[in-house]
């Protein structure tokens, strides 16, 4: 019974902070007059998205190497399938000889857009409706994609070890970023060339017939996203087969002997990650508004496996906590560290673009090196746990620093 | 096609082939050695080779060549032996994930450190006169340094067998490749052979990046990333821990990676002149995980 | 023998490079005993249990479980050549058969571990709930939408039954690696039961246990294999225990076999002294 109250206080709290965002998104212009923070083009907001797709990044990396033990630095590579997987279904033919224009036009002569405005009209309600289903379909086969890569590179490099495993991950990825911006898959990929014109978060703010925007929803649709993809990787974690995964992460040559197949369910564990990577690639398209091969390297691999580091490994909770304290760190409260700032005609020493990322990198070598676990451990957030807190009026004892064992 | 298939222009790519081949070398070697002992891929080796190729162009700006290079060489063995210290010796206890990370902390934080100090935009190696000079090969013109590296790369490799082979510490180093626990047990000074690891792989990475940023100048923060991670694949696929295998690995990924990118552009295969490599390293990962010397544990540093 | 056999190997072989850790090793556990291993430290007796229960492929020879084949090798490439071992004709016909372990466990074998290897960050119950995920009857998809409810809760259940017949009800949300040595040992042996076998093997079950502790694990499996229908084959350094529960028990050194009989036999063979004493003349 205890399971079935909390179950239901998690749904309500989730509803409440979806309705929290698309009051936020909506505050300025509802009430006028606001601080500047509060309005669309603010840092708040870029932030927020940016954090709510990173955020199913990290979690959907930490299903496998948090949760799984395997290490894998594939991320971006898959996230470059689903981008790519969602860009090249969703550009509306109207569009694609001018995204295409080197090219001469795609190859791919059908776009979901056209696809279900065909079906539901491309105005009023139904071209709502059209859009939704478009990225809907297109998100799924983003997925689909980036998740069928997974099953194949999977057989051959899931039978390394850990450090092999890593590196021949991040290989693989090195390899489609290359293949992605092969000349001779121009009219598919459109090269080296970024795609663009597909529909974005932004598609989703209802406009009024005069075009005018009545309600923001570019917040709220990646939120939404990322809070169902979350949900399901966290109710797989807590199942039957999450046990088995942790069992494989503890000790492997115990799972096997309790008739738990590594090789499956570390299949299984690598390609529905692969899965959620490739959702979370096509959601990043949504968000910077093009997809280019260039932008999914290894470094952004390394980002998000930090980000994992920082919330703690074989957290979820930890993930996304630490997803939007480094999105917000990087993206909005450290900001001032690049800028160049006089105090009266003193120049503060230091401070010019670039400084802000030595001194992120700083920190993040300080938790790596003296807060191994984290944020969180691998403890979750619980209802208990904030309930504990709120009693005693004290932040919870962090978790011990220094060595793990 | 003819223009392909004429000698000159067969020449001129086997030697520059040959020549990134060595300079991916002496990356390798630090890669593999550092493996050999901790069993970490040091993803910070490719940004210390890069921060030596910055640190090559502040430094020649302000003294003579002669001078600078020893400089530059100094600098950089601290900063390898600073980062073992800093970031690597505190985690000798932790998984090895933790290592791995932490070494992903350190390159991350160069890169964006480097990033800071030029302020993001490419740099330009200087000219070292005794590495640019033209000469001519088989009818094929080429700057001095592409018959250099080879040169120099083998007189290193046999400073540094005789090194491993013939001194205590590099009898040590070879002990702790083969049993980390015993070595340490039998009275050897663990943290001495890694220091020395690293400044010895890190020495190499010096001269690796005069040759190798003699050849391509621009240097961007990221410039160490590619290469770094080449050679630990020509690490891998030599057999990693060995050296002899980092060197053939490397010259065969820097031979192939140059006939790749001297295919007619037509066929626009050179964007897979990165990605061949890693082709290449899942094929023999797959195939022979040990890589090509991996079995002779003899080898092993 | 009238008795079914559960488990027979033949011949089996296990050399690693030059060293023959386990050599032409034979033997039967019969359906319902209780068969035991000896040997004296290094013996080949851990080796052994690798060779049945996946972890090693054999060198040369066959393990057959209810009269099937279940394991079976000859050795081949480089091996050809260096092979030490006797009989390498013998099964050089048949096709090699190598399951991974969690095949044997498939087949009804379960095992514990020397050096305890429970799962560490989990509960005591978890560990057992693991166990019981091989049998479940669901997939990946069922588990995430709960459609699989009625299994979940069924695995639940068994998990706890079966915490509850060993004892561990109390400790059920501790975790595992928190017990003490003894109640560790005992949940290792319940976990393995999670996954419904019909052999069981033990491997140095009484290890770190005082002697009051083995009176009361010997008595705890005879109970076990009764309950459960089970064959108990176990690997034993504690002569006490191997002698008292043990219907037949077969001695090895050296990775050969130097004795079998019934207790009574074993205890009085010279050379099964020899070897746990030490010999003067080839020490």
């Amino acid at each position: 019974m205890r399971k079935t109250k909390h179950t239901g206080r998690s749904l309500l709290a989730v509803a409440g902070l979806l309705l929290v965002i698309i009051l936020l998104e909506n505050i300025s212009s509802w009430i006028p007059g606001l601080p500047a923070v509060f309005a669309p083009t603010s840092q708040l907001f870029t932030v927020l998205k940016k954090g709510a797709v990173y955020s199913l990044v990290a979690v959907s990396m930490n299903l496998l190497n948090g949760f799984t033990g395997l290490f894998s630095l594939g991320q971006a590579g898959f996230m470059l399938l689903g981008a790519y997987t969602y860009a090249i279904l969703t550009v509306p033919m109207a569009s694609k000889d001018q995204v295409y224009y080197l090219f001469g036009g795609s190859a791919v002569k059908f776009s979901l857009v056209d696809l279900f405005q065909s079906l539901f009209g491309n105005t009023g309600f139904g071209g709502y409706l059209s859009l939704i289903c478009a990225v809907l379909v297109g998100i799924l086969f983003a997925g689909l994609v980036a998740a069928l890569f997974a099953a194949l590179i999977g057989t051959p490099v899931l039978r390394l070890k850990s450090d092999y495993l890593a590196i021949a991950t991040l290989g693989f990825a090195e390899i489609l970023r290359a293949i992605f911006q092969w000349q001779t898959l121009g009219p598919i990929t459109n090269g080296a060339n970024m795609l663009k014109s597909f529909p974005t978060f932004a598609d989703f703010n209802i406009r009024n017939g005069a075009g005018q925007v009545v309600l923001r929803l570019s917040t709220f649709v990646p939120f939404l996203a990322a809070i169902i993809c979350i949900a399901l990787i966290v109710l797989l974690i807590h199942s039957s087969y999450g046990r088995a995964f942790k069992a494989i992460r503890d000790d492997e040559v115990a799972a096997e002997a309790m008739g738990i197949s590594l090789f499956k369910h570390k299949m299984l564990s690598f390609v529905i990650s692969s899965f959620f990577s490739g959702v979370g690639g096509a959601l990043f398209a949504m968000y910077v508004a093009n997809a280019q091969a260039k932008a999914f390297t290894s470094t952004m691999t390394y980002e998000i496996l930090l980000i994992v580091v920082i919330g703690g490994i074989g957290s979820i909770s930890g993930s996304v906590i630490g997803t939007f304290l480094y999105v917000a760190c990087s993206e909005w409260w450290l900001r001032f560290l690049d800028a160049e700032t006089y105090i009266g005609s003193f120049k503060v020493p230091l401070l010019r673009s670039g400084f802000r990322m030595v001194v992120f990198s700083v920190v993040i070598m300080i938790i790596v090196l003296f807060f191994s676990k984290g944020i969180m451990g691998d403890k979750e957030l619980s209802w208990a746990g904030i309930g504990g807190l709120l009693k005693k009026r004290r932040p919870k004892k962090k978790t011990p620093a220094g060595k793990e064992g | 096609m003819e223009q392909l298939l004429s000698a000159e222009y067969i020449v001129s790519i086997l030697l520059s082939g040959i020549s990134l081949g060595g300079q991916l070398a002496l990356i390798a070697i630090g890669y593999t050695m550092v493996y050999g002992i901790l069993r970490l891929i040091n993803f910070a080796h490719g940004d210390v080779f890069m921060v030596a190729g910055l640190l090559g162009i502040y430094i020649s700006a302000a003294l003579p060549m002669y001078i600078a290079i020893p400089v530059v060489i100094a600098l950089t063995i601290g900063l390898g032996f600073f980062i073992e210290r800093a970031a690597y010796k505190p985690l000798r206890e932790a998984p090895r994930m933790s290592v791995m990370i932490s070494a992903i902390g350190v390159s991350y934080l160069l890169q964006n450190t480097a990033t800071y100090i030029t302020g993001g935009q490419p740099m330009t190696y200087p000219a070292i006169d005794a590495l640019t000079r033209t000469v001519s090969i088989a009818g094929a013109s080429t700057k001095l340094v592409v018959i250099i590296t080879p040169i120099l790369v083998v007189v290193l490799i046999v400073l540094l067998t005789t090194l491993i082979n013939h001194t205590k510490i590099g009898m040590a180093m070879r002990a702790v490749s083969k049993d980390f626990e015993t070595s340490r047990l039998m009275g050897i000074k663990i943290n001495n052979v890694i220091s020395m690891t690293f400044v010895i792989g890190s020495g190499l990475a010096v001269v690796g990046s005069i040759l190798y940023f003699t050849t391509y100048p621009a240097i961007t923060p990221t410039a160490g990333a590619m290469p770094g991670l080449k050679s630990f694949v020509a690490a891998v696929f030599g057999g990693i821990g060995s050296i002899p295998g980092a060197v053939i690995g490397a010259f065969l990924i820097g031979i192939c990676e140059t006939i790749i990118k001297g295919l007619p552009s037509s066929w626009n295969v050179s964007v897979f002149s990165d990605a061949f490599t890693f082709a290449l390293l899942i094929v023999i990962l797959t195939c022979k995980p040990t890589g090509l010397f991996g079995e002779k544990a003899t080898d092993k540093v | 023998m009238d008795e079914k056999i559960v488990l027979r190997m033949e011949n089996v072989t296990m050399q690693f490079g030059g060293v023959v850790a386990v050599n032409n090793l034979s033997l039967d556990v019969p359906e319902g005993q209780i068969v035991a291993l000896i040997g004296p430290n290094g013996a080949g007796k851990t080796t052994a249990f690798n060779c049945i229960t996946g972890v090693y492929q054999p060198t040369n020879g066959r393990v057959s479980f209810k009269g099937k084949t279940m394991i079976c090798s000859h050795p081949t490439g480089k091996m050809k050549k260096n092979y030490l071992g006797s009989d390498e004709k013998k099964f050089a016909s048949e096709p090699i058969v190598n399951p991974a372990p969690d095949h044997v466990v498939k087949l009804g074998i379960a095992r514990t571990f020397q050096n305890i290897r429970l799962w560490k960050s989990m509960t005591v119950f978890e560990n057992v709930l693991v166990a019981k995920h091989m049998r479940a009857k669901q997939n990946v998809f069922s588990a995430i939408f709960r459609t699989n409810a009625k299994e979940e809760a069924r695995m639940r259940a068994e998990t706890m039954a079966l915490l509850e017949e060993q004892g561990l009800e109390q400790y059920k949300d501790e975790i595992a690696t928190s017990l003490p040595y003894g109640l560790q040992r005992r949940l290792e042996i319940a976990r393995a039961l999670a996954t419904e076998p019909s052999l069981l093997l033990l491997d140095e079950p009484a290890a770190g246990m005082n002697p009051q502790e083995t009176q009361e694990l010997a008595e705890y499996i005879q109970q076990i294999r009764d309950k459960h229908h089970l064959t108990v084959f176990l690997i034993e350094h504690h002569m006490d225990l191997v002698m008292k529960i043990s219907d037949y028990i077969y001695v090895i050194d050296f990775g050969s076999e130097i004795a079998r009989g019934v207790p009574k036999e074993v205890q009085q063979n010279k050379r099964v002294i020899e070897a746990y004493l030490g010999v003067t003349e080839d020490a």
